[in-house]
Order: C-alpha cells, then sequence, then structure tokens
C-alpha cells in the first residue's frame, strides 16, 4: 500500500528550482550576532527548522492541492474532507493513487494498469472499480503523493 | 550568433480554466473582459465555431445558446499563478530569459545540451506535464524571428507538434514560408504600419524582409529598419528586463526603515500607484488589473516573514489614478497583517489595453470618463512643469462597496483554500 505514497517516478526532473521558497527559507539557529563572549555551545548542532513544505512538496511548481469528498478510498487513509498533495510532475504508474477526469468528474482512485486492464480503484469494499474501456475520455490529471488535513480550532 | 526561443502559452486564459474543470474537456469557451463585457481569450472549439476576438458577449448570445458555448469573467488570481508557475518552468532550462507577458516569454538557448530542436520540445513536454498548459515554441537567431517562428509553430505553418525552428530549415524554405505570412504577423508591425506597407506593394513577411533597410528607414522609422535587419537574421534586440510599450507595468522600493503599520503602508502603495498611473497615461494606456506585493526582509531571516500579492481587477479598465490607488488600497488591506516589519511594497499594473481601442460599456458614465481624463491630462502636465509629485492624490479612506461585475467568474482553484477543486474519493 505504501508504493503510491513512495512513487519512483520514471522521469523525475534534475532541474534546480530557482524560486524554491527562496523567501521561506529558514537558517540555521545559533548564528550568533553578539561576539562578546564565548560562542553558544549550541553552534555546532545548528540545523534548519522543519519546514512541512519541504516534507509534502517535492516540486512545489507542479503540485496542486484538491479537497476530498466521499469516503470511498479510505482503505487509502485518504479521508472525507482531506487535502491532497497532487504532483503533475510524477509519471503515473499501475498502483499510484491519482487525481483522475473521468466523464466530467474529478476522481481519486487507485490506478490499476496491468495486462491490458486499465481501471480505476476504491479502497473500499462498498465501491467496485470503474473498469475503462477503449474511447473512454479518461485523463489522468496528476499523482496523490500525500495529504494533510487540520484538526480542532 | 544567439539563439532565440519564444514560449507561448496556447489560449492561455482558456487554458487555465479548462485544466480543472472536467466538464469542459470538448467545451467550447471564452473568457470575458472586465465586467463580462467582451471575449479575450477562445478556446481552440471557439475559435473554430468563428468566435471574433474582441466581441462583446452580449451579441454572442445565439451564437452561444447554439453551441454551447460557455462564458468565464477573468479569473486574474489563477491566470497569475499559472503563469508564474510556467514561468519558474521555463527558468529551470536557463537564467537568460525576459517576461514578455503574461503567457510570453523569450529564452536565450545558447550553451544549453541537446539541439534546438530537442530543447524546444522538452520545453513544450515539461510546461504541459507539470503544469497541464499547452504552449507552442519558436526557435530562431533574432527575437522578432523567434516571435514568427512561434506564429509558424502555432498555425502549424512550419515545424512540428507546437515547435518550429527556422535555424532547421533551408533557406528556400524559410523563404517559401516568409512569402506566405502577412507582414501584420510580423512583431511590431501595427495596423497603420501595415496600411502603408500594403500602399507600397509590401503584404508578406518576405518582400518586407527583402526590402532595404535604408529605404524602410527613409520611409518609416529606425525601429522597423531594426525589424527588416531582425528578420535577416541580424540581431539588434536583446533579452529586456523592462519592455518599452510594454504589457505590465512595475513600480516598487524598498523601504529606507522598517513599515509596521497599514498607514505607512498604504502611502507608500498610493505613491507607487500614481507614478505607474503616469507610465501608464504616457504610454496612452488603460490597465485592467492592478497587483499589490508587499514583503518583509527575506535577508533579515531571524525576522517573521511575511510575502504576499492581491491581484484586483478594475471594474473598468482604467488610467485613473484615483481608481488605480482605490484598487490597490482595496487589496492592501486584503494582505496587511500585523507583526511584520515590511521592507517593501510595490505595485504592478496588467491587463494593459491601449485607451482607443477601449469597449464601451453600460456602466461607464461618458461625462465622468470625460471628467477623468481632463483631470488626469491636467494632473500630468502640472507634474511635468513642476515636477513630479507636485501634485497627487490625498490617501484617503477606502470605498467598500467598491466591487466589479464577475459573474461568471471560476473558483481561484489554486490561491485560496476555500476554492480547493474537490475530488470525489
Amino acid at each position: 500500500m505504501t508504493t503510491a505514497l513512495e512513487p519512483v517516478p520514471e522521469r523525475f526532473p534534475e532541474h534546480w528550482f530557482p524560486f524554491l521558497d527562496a523567501l521561506k527559507r529558514t537558517w540555521p539557529l545559533g548564528l550568533t550576532p553578539i561576539s562578546a563572549g564565548f560562542p553558544s555551545p549550541a553552534e555546532d548542532y545548528a540545523d534548519r527548522r522543519l519546514d512541512i513544505n519541504e516534507y509534502l512538496v517535492r516540486n512545489p511548481v507542479s503540485t496542486f492541492f484538491f479537497s476530498v469528498q466521499g469516503d470511498s478510498m479510505q482503505g487509502a487513509e485518504i479521508f472525507n474532507g482531506d487535502i491532497l498533495v497532487v504532483d503533475r510532475s510524477i509519471a503515473p504508474a499501475h498502483g499510484h493513487i491519482v487525481v483522475a477526469f473521468l466523464n466530467g468528474e474529478r476522481l481519486v482512485k487507485r490506478l490499476h494498469r496491468r495486462g491490458g486492464r486499465v481501471a480505476l480503484v476504491a479502497e473500499n469494499p462498498a465501491y467496485p472499480p470503474i473498469e475503462l474501456h477503449e474511447g473512454a475520455e479518461l485523463v489522468i490529471w496528476g499523482v496523490v503523493v500525500g495529504k494533510f488535513k487540520r484538526i480542532g480550532a | 550568433m544567439p539563439v532565440f526561443a519564444l514560449v507561448d502559452c496556447n489560449n492561455f486564459y482558456a487554458s487555465c480554466e479548462k485544466l480543472f474543470d472536467p466538464t469542459l474537456r470538448d467545451t467550447p469557451i471564452v473568457v470575458l473582459s472586465n465586467n463580462d463585457g467582451c471575449v479575450v481569450a477562445r478556446s481552440a472549439e471557439s475559435k473554430t465555431l468563428g468566435v471574433p476576438m474582441g466581441a462583446p458577449w452580449f451579441q454572442l448570445h445565439d451564437l452561444a445558446r447554439q453551441h454551447g458555448i460557455r462564458a468565464f469573467s477573468s479569473n486574474y488570481a489563477l491566470y497569475a499563478d499559472m503563469s508564474s508557475r510556467v514561468v519558474e518552468i521555463l527558468s529551470s532550462f536557463t537564467p537568460s530569459m525576459e517576461v514578455y507577458s503574461i503567457d510570453e516569454s523569450f529564452l536565450v538557448l545558447d550553451g544549453l545540451p541537446g539541439t534546438r530542436e530537442e530543447i524546444g520540445r522538452e520545453i513544450r513536454e515539461r510546461v504541459a506535464r507539470w503544469v497541464g498548459l499547452p504552449v507552442c515554441v519558436g526557435i530562431a537567431s533574432t527575437k522578432t524571428l523567434a516571435k514568427l517562428a512561434n506564429h509558424a509553430a502555432k498555425k502549424a505553418l512550419a515545424g512540428r507538434d507546437g515547435v518550429c525552428d527556422f535555424g532547421a530549415m533551408t533557406p528556400d524554405e524559410v523563404s517559401t514560408l516568409f512569402a506566405s505570412i502577412p507582414v501584420a504577423e510580423v512583431w511590431g508591425v501595427g495596423r497603420r504600419i501595415d496600411e502603408r506597407l500594403a500602399e507600397m506593394g509590401i503584404g508578406t513577411v518576405r518582400q518586407l524582409r527583402d526590402a532595404p533597410p535604408g529605404w524602410i528607414r527613409e520611409h518609416f522609422s529606425v525601429v522597423l529598419e531594426r525589424t527588416v535587419r531582425e528578420l535577416n537574421g541580424v540581431s539588434c534586440l536583446n533579452l529586456e528586463d523592462v519592455t518599452p510599450d510594454k504589457q505590465q507595468i512595475m513600480a516598487s522600493r524598498s523601504f529606507g526603515n522598517p513599515v509596521f503599520d497599514l498607514e505607512g503602508l498604504s502611502e507608500s502603495v498610493a505613491s507607487h500607484t500614481t507614478r505607474a498611473a503616469e507610465k501608464l497615461r504616457a504610454q496612452r494606456h488603460v490597465a485592467g488589473a492592478i497587483t499589490v506585493t508587499i514583503r518583509s526582509n527575506p535577508f533579515k531571516p531571524w525576522e517573521p516573514q511575511y510575502n504576499r500579492s492581491e491581484v484586483v481587477p478594475l471594474p473598468e479598465p482604467s488610467a485613473d489614478t484615483r481608481e488605480l490607488i482605490r484598487a490597490a488600497l482595496w487589496g492592501l488591506r486584503r494582505i496587511y497583517r500585523t507583526g511584520f516589519a515590511y521592507k517593501k511594497a510595490g505595485v504592478m499594473l496588467s491587463g494593459l489595453e491601449p485607451e482607443r481601442r477601449r469597449q464601451s460599456s453600460l456602466l461607464v458614465d461618458p461625462e465622468r470618463e470625460r471628467k477623468s481624463a481632463a483631470l488626469m491630462q491636467a494632473m500630468d502636465s502640472i507634474n511635468a512643469r513642476w515636477g513630479r509629485g507636485s501634485l497627487r492624490p490625498l490617501v484617503t479612506g477606502f470605498d467598500a462597496s467598491w466591487r466589479m461585475r464577475r459573474e461568471k467568474l471560476s473558483p481561484a482553484w489554486t490561491t485560496c483554500w476555500d476554492a480547493l477543486p474537490r475530488v470525489t474519493g
């Protein structure tokens, strides 16, 4: 099940992202501007503060958010009200959870693409898989690489 | 010899609208100007149906009903975000680039690995894959030629799959192509020049290219002479940070001392807007939207950081300093947060169009328009005589009733948490 959340992109870009969070970058703590006295004992351990963007978003320029409505993907821990992190720079493959446009609808399902069968599979026994036949108007919009939700106030 | 590429998004506004709405896949759509007046963008399907650019929407009701054409108000927040994503992708190819407009950028391809056509294809593919927008790429040895190559790619006159490299064609092929393209398609040839060229028997790109540059300078201008040289492969125009008669006007400045309060920022935003509006009037344009940006000092990372912009569409395209300030301050109030040391504020005017080409609207009071133009003219001449800023509007509060008609507005899919596209799980 974790395969979809750790996609191995076929052509993951090796480019640099010039504006990537340039302004949000946090700097090492402990670089004390005051020179008097002893240096901070923590100086050697200076590190960057954690940034949730960095954790969830690999390629900001190709990343979009969608909100989830429905319970058909709860087996993949995607619940009603979750916000999905969708990365278009990853080539969709068998087993990925994807956002797909089908017959005028936006769907989130697991992509099955094996042995000539293409289907969008739910992760809830109450929902049968959607089999796709020749000529179906399917657009795989992007690959789901994460999700998040706020809790409480 | 330099290598220029012009990357242009196809039907940019319409493509942005289609990207997030699965019901629009094969639907003809149009995007309307401010106040839902006229068609400013058409999807491929709408072009096929013969919807003219600039047509007033109310005149299209029958056609729209007949063919199921759907119309959208200009969603500036969406277009601005998608545009900046495209620019970011392009800048990952090369830092030598010039953002020419919201949907066009020039790139210098010199020194990049791969053949020019391969790079063009890769640009097209990466933009399509990463942000879902179709682009065409024109490649040539001058900016004017690159723009023409882009036209050829878009109309599938030459090249392949939306990429056209004049360098990959033989001189004969190029000449034949140029003989088939009307001279009006050349960058910088406007309607008046086109008419005068026609009188002199120059109707195609090839004829203009083969005209003697000296003769062109004599009868037209140095600018058109430069165009002719560029058509002959002599690069005269370099990448620019700012383009004359450009499609955006920016004014911003860093503060000597940080500013904390809304009043201070308002003053600064108002003065930037005043300057930008002067430039706007000097080039006889009106703006469709104004973007306000404020940010803290990124070079003081130990301080809390804040950086936000707001795009504010105008009820009617305008060059009136007062209207623009009102819009800018409205935007500023939306993004201002307390508790930050602001280092910089700025405004950008976009959606520029020539004053004379303006579409009339029922909401515009012609008398008020005339007075506004007269007042602005008076203000500009007083400032020209006595120095900039001699006469300027007093920044007073803003009018909460300030709104425009955008009845067919799609959600701000990518810039607002409450507007995220829903997926059915």
